[in-house]
């Protein structure tokens, strides 16, 4: 999976600016992806392209059990979140629903991978190749349950 | 075996479970609300396109709904979603809707106790990252999203990984103005906004063990904004009362093993406490409230499932009694229960004698829906749950969090206000 990537220097992007709490009541998925993460960056929606990877700190996600969140950034094109660590809900939300990859990083890494770097994932060998900076990392591999879950295709496709 | 490894392990059908065990638990109680109902019927939009069948419920007995969010409808599409609700309920004859207007209604996490719907030992899910809530009830109470709660809803169970458990003790009594408000306003700020991530709280010691059902039920209810997976009190013969008030036939005392095992224990003097806020824009950035005494606000909002529970509204009103308030104060009680039992005991005379306003049973501005959202450079004291950007409304407006004995006295003064320095 190749990408580009959309950098937030921060820890901590929570639900709230992921996908505002007035757009709740919104479900249909084309018109969240419009207001994708308006409370932080509202280019977003514009200036992203499909199958980019968004690039964070710690504790990603971290508020409310909104589905909306992974739902709106996976219907923008995002394909992956590289992130220190991810809040649980947003975590198990974009395996579940196979919206995107959730994908642990050490602090070292994310600090190495910059905005617009191209990147190669590969679930497989748990390597992050960095195309633009010729530069190979590791990522925290799955575990079990999550690595069944996401060869499913998701929880539904999961047959324990 | 803790209390949240024993109910993990009787509904996964094992003798034992440790942490990080994976494991399949089979769900007692189910609830959505007019935010996740929608979002789980769009999931079995997609299931019906791929196959799944989705035209019976696992067990509908199990089931129940709340309307909360974005009610009273102030849009068509809220509206909209209020309908699908109701048709979903009559289409599988699930009993336990709390309509709007209809009878007894409020916000879900509320009505989980005010109902006696969850009982101790029970494992429950729902749709809402505050469902945390409810495990003060001695119940494993968690919350998910929609692919999830479509899955619970379909099948009866859902996976787990077994979290560990961090305990935290309080001794002693919390002293006069200090709630339990601010112990966990201390605690998120002491462990971050990650520092229970995926783990459970447990909370004990002679202060919880002194502390009412619903004083209870504000710690575990934040335990969401430090992203634990569950906050739980082992439950006692006040929660078996508490609940057999509200009509519990199942009510039990239950405990973990004396050889219990928490990866972290945690110990708190109760006497040490003070009124703690946390500022813009984290749970975890919190100080004392007298550090902050020269912040001048716009406007108290006293409401959620955090903070308008009736001895939330009781401890408001005995500060606001004879008062008046010196900026915008909104009054929202959790449920109509509490807003009947206001009425009757003189509380809702109060708030509007002292020039407060009282507005129905709903999130509100709390997750900034509707009914109170701040505007631009807006400040404001809540007795809600989270304050990150936008969450109350504008992006650039400030929420403080705070007790709601510091938001009574902050309405009174107009800046925050440790309510022991009011006179």
């Amino acid at each position: 999976m190749i990408g580009n990537v959309i950098k937030y220097e921060q820890d901590n992007i929570d639900t709230d600016v992921i996908i505002p709490g007035t757009y709740l009541k919104i479900h249909d998925y084309n018109e969240l992806a419009t207001h994708a993460m308006e409370g932080l960056d509202p280019d977003f929606p514009s200036k992203v392209k499909d199958g980019d990877f968004i690039v964070a700190g710690k504790n990603f996600g971290c508020g409310s059990s909104r589905e909306h969140a992974p739902i709106a950034l996976s219907t923008c094109g995002i394909k992956a979140v590289i992130a220190v660590s991810f809040a649980r809900i947003f975590y198990r939300n974009s395996v579940d629903g196979a919206f995107l990859l959730p994908i642990e990083v050490d602090e070292e890494t994310y600090k190495k991978i910059s905005n617009s770097d191209s990147l190669e994932i590969n679930i497989e060998t748990n390597e992050i190749k960095n195309i633009t900076k010729n530069e190979t990392y590791s990522m925290k591999p799955f575990s079990e349950i999550i690595a069944q879950i996401i060869s499913a295709g998701g929880l539904f496709k999961y047959k324990k | 075996m803790n209390i949240t490894e024993k109910i993990l392990a009787r509904a996964s059908e094992k003798s034992s479970v440790s942490p990080d065990d994976v494991i399949f638990a089979k769900v007692d109680k189910v609830m959505v609300h007019d935010v996740s109902g929608p979002g789980v019927l769009k999931v079995f939009d997609k299931l019906q396109k791929q196959g799944i069948d989705t035209s019976k419920l696992h067990d509908p007995t199990k089931v129940w709904i709340a309307e909360d969010h974005f009610v009273p409808t102030a849009e068509k599409i809220s509206a909209e979603n209020i309908v699908k609700l109701s048709n979903f309920s009559k289409k599988h004859d699930i009993k336990k809707h709390f309509k709007y207007g209809m009878g007894q209604y409020g916000i879900c996490h509320t009505l989980s106790h005010e109902e006696a719907l969850v009982n101790p030992g029970e494992v429950y899910v729902g749709g809402d990252s505050h469902t945390n809530t409810t495990g003060a009830l001695g119940a494993f109470a968690c919350g998910l999203g929609h692919t999830d709660v479509a899955y619970v809803l379909l099948n009866g169970e859902i996976w787990f990984k077994v979290p560990e458990t961090y305990y935290f003790k309080l001794n002693g009594k919390l002293p006069p103005h200090v709630m339990a408000k601010d112990f966990i306003l201390k605690i998120i700020g002491d462990i971050g906004t990650d520092g229970g991530a995926y783990n459970t709280m447990q909370f004990g010691g002679t202060g919880v063990d002194e502390m009412s059902v619903e004083s209870r039920l504000t710690l575990t209810n934040m335990t969401t904004e430090a992203g634990a997976k569950n906050g739980i009190i082992e439950s006692d013969e006040k929660t078996v009362n508490y609940l057999n008030e509200r009509g519990a036939t199942n009510a039990t005392i239950l405990h973990g093993d004396e050889n219990a095992e928490y990866s972290k224990i945690f110990e708190y003097e109760a006497s040490e406490l003070e009124p703690t806020v946390a500022k813009p824009f984290s749970p975890e950035n919190t100080t004392v409230a007298r550090e902050l005494s020269s912040t001048e606000l716009d406007k108290s909002y006293i409401g959620s499932c955090t903070g308008a529970k009736f001895e939330d509204l009781l401890a408001a009103a005995k500060i606001m009694k004879g008062k008046t308030v010196k900026i915008r104060t909104e009054v929202l009680p959790a449920s109509i229960s509490i807003y009947k039992k206001a009425v009757k005991q003189g509380l809702i005379e109060i708030f509007l004698d002292a020039g407060a306003t009282v507005g129905p049973p709903t999130c509100g501005a709390c997750c900034g829906a509707h009914m109170g959202v701040l505007g631009k450079d807006e400040i404001c004291v809540s007795t809600t749950n989270r304050n990150f950007p936008g969450r109350m409304g504008h992006v650039e407006s400030q929420t403080y969090l705070a007790s709601p004995q510091v938001a009574a006295a902050s309405a009174v003064t107009g800046k925050l206000t440790d309510p022991r320095d009011l006179n």
